[in-house]
Order: structure tokens, then C-alpha cells, then sequence
């Protein structure tokens, strides 16, 4: 799996994301499985729209956490390739 | 403020009826006929209470929860109440309109079991002729149609050794999941446990077949296994732990730890009309019997991994040792570990008789 910039993540099949009441988090469901989302992975998942790609959510969550672009590229990759290995999101 | 979680997931059990009579199905020996069903006002109200609690999850499943016409009007309300909704299905039954229904009502995933990779031997477990054609033409269009599709097989002494094509299987009809569960033994499957235990060098093939392919398929398809109770050496997270993860509810509307934990004498368990959802997972004698690690006896009290894996299965230490507070004789600290593991290689020598088909009497 080569992932770039250029690479547009998308939820896998039977996969989404939701918000539980009762515990008061964002939720990633998947087939007989949920996954707790804390805030910046709601924050990486909800820019996963199937249109931008891994640069254009660096880019809109580095803005909105005005932190350095380096910094939030890793931990991006990072998390969506631990994703894709969960066959949570496809890169 | 109560301390005890609430469940993320609902087994629903819609009926005990099925087409398919396989001989390890983890349904009671005495199933529930049609004229003990509840009907879909049960069923909805059920749905709304366990989304307010925090269930998250539910499993239609049964028996063949499509032989139930309100299936879709199920799905429907789950999905409105917030809830992610699989189907657990043997296929047989389905089509097309009744899939795209299924989907359009927001059914997320749906769970097809295969008996084996061959038509006339999986024909000849399930005892229904042609189920398995239907199987393969029913998991095209579950992904078809945009669904996640998983592959359950249920291994055992007469179908292990086609494990490698039900593996290629799954991957041709490009399943998300592909399920292989070694045979649970309780219900049916333990009535016919001679005829379906694996011998130790099929359970020690199987598991390394699977880690192989683990290895080599990765993602595309994610491997769930579930080792062969009598071989392993330390019992499974039955459930997840009692009372703290799932809830069940039989076809007559009883609401159960587990799906097998009518087989445990002395607990009654209440409908989920008679008290609210909510009491009964938090205060019902059922749900706390084995809920947490209070109940264990040695070895188990003191042992390390008693919150890793909350005592193993109930049923289980209920159906070998006669005591179901007894440590499940899978772990090796069992005093009848040792008894179990004999059983088994002595079962598994046997020439397998006739089975006992599912069969509501």
C-alpha cells in the first residue's frame, strides 16, 4: 500500500460514523464492531468525505488546529494506515 | 448513578424457525415454534429501549430472521433508533427485492454462513438440497448492492478439509470478513459432538492454515477465528463477559446473558415486557450471577487473567463439569482440562454416526 498526498481514504463498505448519546462520543460502526473516535479522530474520520484527499485533510485539520503541517501529516497517515489495517477505511 | 455499563450490542433471535436443520446449530434442542413469536410492537419497543440504554449494535439473527415479513420494518427502526444493523443469515431464502429492501431500510452488513466450499457436502450438513448455489448467488448481491459482506463458516471433522477452498471462496466473492468458527459445543452441535469434533492434526492444520493466509491476504479480507474449545488451553471471552457487553433475546421475548444460558438450571429469565430493558441488565439474578469475578471459585479468583477473560464460558463448565460457577474446563488449570482434551481425541478417533438434525420435535 503506497499512500501519498494524493491518496483519497474512504470509509469501507458497511462502515460510519455516528455519534452515541449514551456515552457521549463519536463512534466509527463496522460490521459487529465499534470503534470509540476521541476528538481528533472524529476530526481526521469526518474529513474522510470520499472527495478530499490525505494532503487536503492535512491541510483543513492543521488550519483548524493551527498546528505545523509536518506534525499533523504523521499523525494522519499514522492513524488511517492503523485504520486500513483494521479494513476500516481504504486507502 | 448505576455502575454497571451498559450493553453495546442486541442478539435479536426473531424466530427458531430456519430451512437449513445443521447439526451444530446453537439454538435450543427444544425451539420455540411460530405461535410463540413476538410480534413487531414487541420488537420495536424492544429496539427504542436498548438504543436509550447505549446499545449500538444489533443482530438480527434467529433460526432465519427473513422468514419474519417485518424484517426490513425492524431494520428500519433500528437504524432510525441510531443502531448499526447486521444480519445473520443463511441466505437460502433471500433475493434481490428482499435485499435491496433490506438496504434501503439501512441494514449495514450482512453475515451469509457457508457449510463448506462444496455444494454436496454443504448441501448434505445443512440437509437442504441447492442451498449452496443460493449461498454464492445471494453473497453477490449482498456486495452488489453495497452491503458488507461476511463469510461465516462453521469448521468441523466433516468439512475441515476444505478449508483452503472455502478461504478462496470468501476472497472470490469478495467478502470484507470471513468468519471460520470451530463448532461451539452446545445445543445441537453438542448432541452431535462425535460426529463433528477434529481430530488434534486437523485443529493444528487449520490454525496454521489461518495464520498464513492472515499473513497473506492482510486487509482485504480480515480472518476471525474461533479456535476449537476442546483444544485450546485457555477459554475464550465468552460474550465478552456476562452481562457486560451483549444482551440476547429469544423469539418468546426472554431476555438472555447468552444465547445457551438456558441450559444453566436455576436462572429465570424475564421478558423484556414484563420489566424495563434497563432493570433487567442491571438488576435481574441472570444478568449478575456471572457478571464480573465475584462469583469465581479457585483457581480463577486469584488468577491474573480473570478480567482478561472473565472466567471463559459458563455453558460450557455447566455442559463438562456439571457446575456452572466450576473454572471452564478449556483452561488448563481446570482440574478437568486434561478429562476434556482425552474426550475429544477419543470422539474425534470415532467413525462419525448419523447426525441428529435440527429438528423443532
Amino acid at each position: 500500500m503506497r499512500v501519498t498526498g494524493e491518496t483519497v481514504p474512504r470509509l469501507r463498505r458497511g462502515v460510519r460514523r455516528q455519534f452515541d448519546k449514551a456515552r457521549d462520543t463519536a463512534v466509527l460502526m463496522a460490521p459487529e464492531r465499534v470503534v470509540v473516535l476521541d476528538e481528533i479522530a472524529d476530526a481526521i474520520v469526518t474529513a474522510c468525505d470520499g472527495q478530499r484527499n490525505i494532503a487536503d485533510i492535512v491541510a483543513l485539520l492543521a488550519a483548524r488546529y493551527q498546528a505545523p503541517v509536518e506534525e499533523i501529516d504523521g499523525d494522519v497517515r499514522e492513524f488511517l494506515e492503523g485504520l486500513a489495517e483494521s479494513a476500516l477505511v481504504t486507502l | 448513578m448505576s455502575s454497571i455499563a451498559p450493553p453495546f450490542a442486541l442478539m435479536a433471535e426473531l424466530t427458531h424457525r430456519c430451512p437449513l436443520q445443521c447439526p451444530y446449530c446453537s439454538n435450543p434442542l427444544e425451539m420455540l415454534k411460530a405461535n410463540k413469536e413476538r410480534d413487531t410492537a414487541f420488537w420495536r419497543g424492544v429496539i427504542s429501549e436498548a438504543a436509550s440504554m447505549g446499545v449500538l449494535q444489533i443482530h438480527f439473527s434467529g433460526g432465519e430472521p427473513s422468514l419474519r415479513s417485518d424484517l426490513a420494518a425492524l431494520i428500519a427502526h433500528a437504524t432510525d433508533c441510531g443502531m448499526y444493523a447486521n444480519l445473520i443469515t443463511s441466505a437460502v431464502l433471500l433475493n434481490r427485492d428482499k435485499l435491496s429492501a433490506y438496504a434501503q431500510a439501512g441494514l449495514g452488513h450482512v453475515q451469509v454462513s457457508l457449510q463448506g466450499a462444496e455444494a454436496a457436502n454443504a448441501d448434505r450438513i445443512g440437509n437442504y438440497k441447492g442451498a449452496h448455489e443460493k449461498k454464492l448467488e445471494v453473497a453477490k448481491l449482498v456486495t452488489q448492492i453495497g452491503m458488507s459482506l461476511t463469510i461465516n463458516a462453521v469448521v468441523h471433522r466433516q468439512n475441515l478439509e476444505e478449508l483452503p477452498a472455502i478461504i478462496d471462496l470468501a476472497l472470490a466473492l469478495d467478502a470484507d470478513r470471513l468468519e471460520i468458527a470451530h463448532v461451539q459445543y452446545h445445543g445441537w452441535a453438542l448432541e452431535n459432538r462425535a460426529a463433528l469434533i477434529p481430530t488434534r492434526a486437523q485443529f493444528e492444520a487449520a490454525d496454521a492454515l489461518v495464520a498464513r493466509k492472515r499473513e497473506e491476504i492482510g486487509a482485504r479480507m480480515v480472518i476471525d477465528y474461533v479456535v476449537p474449545d476442546y483444544y485450546a488451553d485457555l477459554p475464550k471471552t465468552c460474550m465478552g463477559g456476562w452481562g457486560q457487553k451483549m444482551l440476547n433475546i429469544a423469539p418468546d421475548g426472554r431476555v438472555l446473558p447468552c444465547h445457551a444460558a438456558e441450559t444453566i438450571p436455576g436462572l429465570t429469565f424475564p421478558r423484556a415486557d414484563d420489566l424495563p430493558l434497563r432493570e433487567i441488565w442491571e438488576g435481574s439474578d441472570a444478568f449478575n450471577k456471572f457478571r464480573g469475578t465475584g462469583w469465581m471459585q479457585e483457581p480463577c479468583s486469584s488468577c491474573a487473567l480473570k478480567e482478561i477473560d472473565w472466567g471463559g464460558c459458563r455453558c460450557q463448565a455447566m455442559a463438562i463439569t456439571g457446575d456452572a460457577a466450576a473454572t471452564d474446563p478449556v483452561c488448563s488449570r481446570s482440574p478437568r482440562h486434561a478429562a476434556m482434551n482425552a474426550m475429544a481425541a477419543a470422539e474425534a478417533q470415532q467413525e462419525p454416526g448419523d447426525f441428529k438434525w435440527r429438528r423443532v420435535s
